[in-house]
């Protein structure tokens, strides 16, 4: 056997790294669900053993690492026509997309069947129908068809909270709920400003994203609403009493500042071609806010619980 | 790509294998030891 040869042949293709897999994983998003879901697990009422409390939280992170993998899988196509996304592992030809589906589906598996053997069995039904909305109802159902795929795409990524309050109790709760509402709500103006300023980018990809279909106008119209709506929900955790009054008055003023954001980039007087920072301060602003007030809420927990 | 830089390649990926699965080997028996009530 000529192994010179053989590896010649081998030598033509490209080998993906340990780290084109991982950016697979869509560490970015995943560290935004890691840190909600350990503000659930946190908030929730009773006790968990801290393995079995970082096994939760590593099987939500794999999983919405494995349903970020199963996104890339089917949106590779769609990822090579955006800037933003060119350079992810399939378009950019680092990874086949079989490889990039195997990958995820034993991802999903595995981090279902271990939450069900270790943690509870509720919570790995959560999820599972996490994996399964965010992979078949908003990639391949709702991204490609209509212009509110955010809105109801978004509640996948409200669910990390929910799995891991579940994975505390052993169910489904009003409170556990109004986190997956806050998430919920915050997500459309979130992913509308950030449509706003890259909005050629999905526009030239296809994607019906609110701004590419109703135009600029009506997509700040529907910022301002759902931001409106979003900050009385935020307060709900005060309300509802397993968030103190910091959580509240950080919701109140956070709150406020959001809607001044979204009240400012309304009235903008100019398009967001022409000048696009009153929409990336909404976006910006909106990471912060959100960060904020679920390490606020875990804060303040934390200190309740030591005094 | 060069032989070395994807021998290189291939090694760093097995070694992160390696740490993964031998994490979770780590990782399940902290897990048995609590389940059975030992920790």
């Amino acid at each position: 056997m000529d192994i010179t040869s053989n590896n010649q042949d081998i030598s033509e293709y490209y080998l993906p790294s340990a780290g084109d897999y991982f950016s697979l994983l869509k560490p970015r998003v995943m560290s935004l669900v890691i840190f909600t879901a350990f503000i659930g697990l946190l908030v929730a009422p009773g006790e968990i053993h801290p393995v079995i409390g970082f096994t939760a939280i590593l099987c939500i992170a794999v999983a919405a690492g494995a349903a970020g993998c199963l996104n890339m899988w089917y949106e590779a196509d769609v990822d090579a026509k955006m800037v933003r996304t060119a350079n992810r592992p399939i378009p950019a030809g680092r990874i086949d997309a079989q490889s990039a589906l195997h990958f995820g589906v034993a991802l999903s598996t595995a981090s279902v069947l271990i939450m069900g053997l270790t943690v509870n069995v509720v919570s790995a039904l959560l999820l599972a129908f996490t994996i399964l909305f965010y992979v078949v109802v908003y990639t391949m159902w709702l991204k490609r068809r209509t212009a509110q795929n955010i809105v109801i795409g978004g509640a996948s990524g409200a669910f990390p909270p929910m799995v891991a309050w579940a994975a505390v109790t052993g169910d489904v709760s009003m409170e556990s709920a109004v986190l997956f509402a806050i998430i919920f709500m915050w997500t459309p103006p979130h992913f509308w400003a950030l449509s706003l300023f890259a909005c050629k980018d999905y526009a030239n990809a296809g994607i019906p994203m609110l701004p590419v279909v109703s135009g600029e106008k009506a997509t700040k119209k529907q910022i301002m609403l759902y931001t409106v709506l979003m900050v009385p929900i935020t307060l709900l955790p005060w309300y509802f009493g397993f968030a103190g009054i910091i959580y509240g008055a950080t919701a109140a003023l956070l709150g406020g500042m959001f809607i001044w954001l979204s009240y400012a980039l309304l009235n903008d007087k100019y398009s967001v071609e022409e000048n696009d920072s009153s929409a990336k301060k909404v976006f910006f602003f909106s990471i912060f806010y959100l960060f904020a007030l679920f390490a606020v809420m875990g804060i303040e927990n934390l200190i309740g619980r030591v005094l | 790509m060069p032989l070395h830089d994807e021998h290189k390649k291939r090694a760093s990926r097995n070694y992160t294998l390696a740490a993964i699965l031998g994490g979770l080997v780590v990782l399940f028996f902290i897990i048995t030891l609590v389940k059975l009530g030992g920790i």
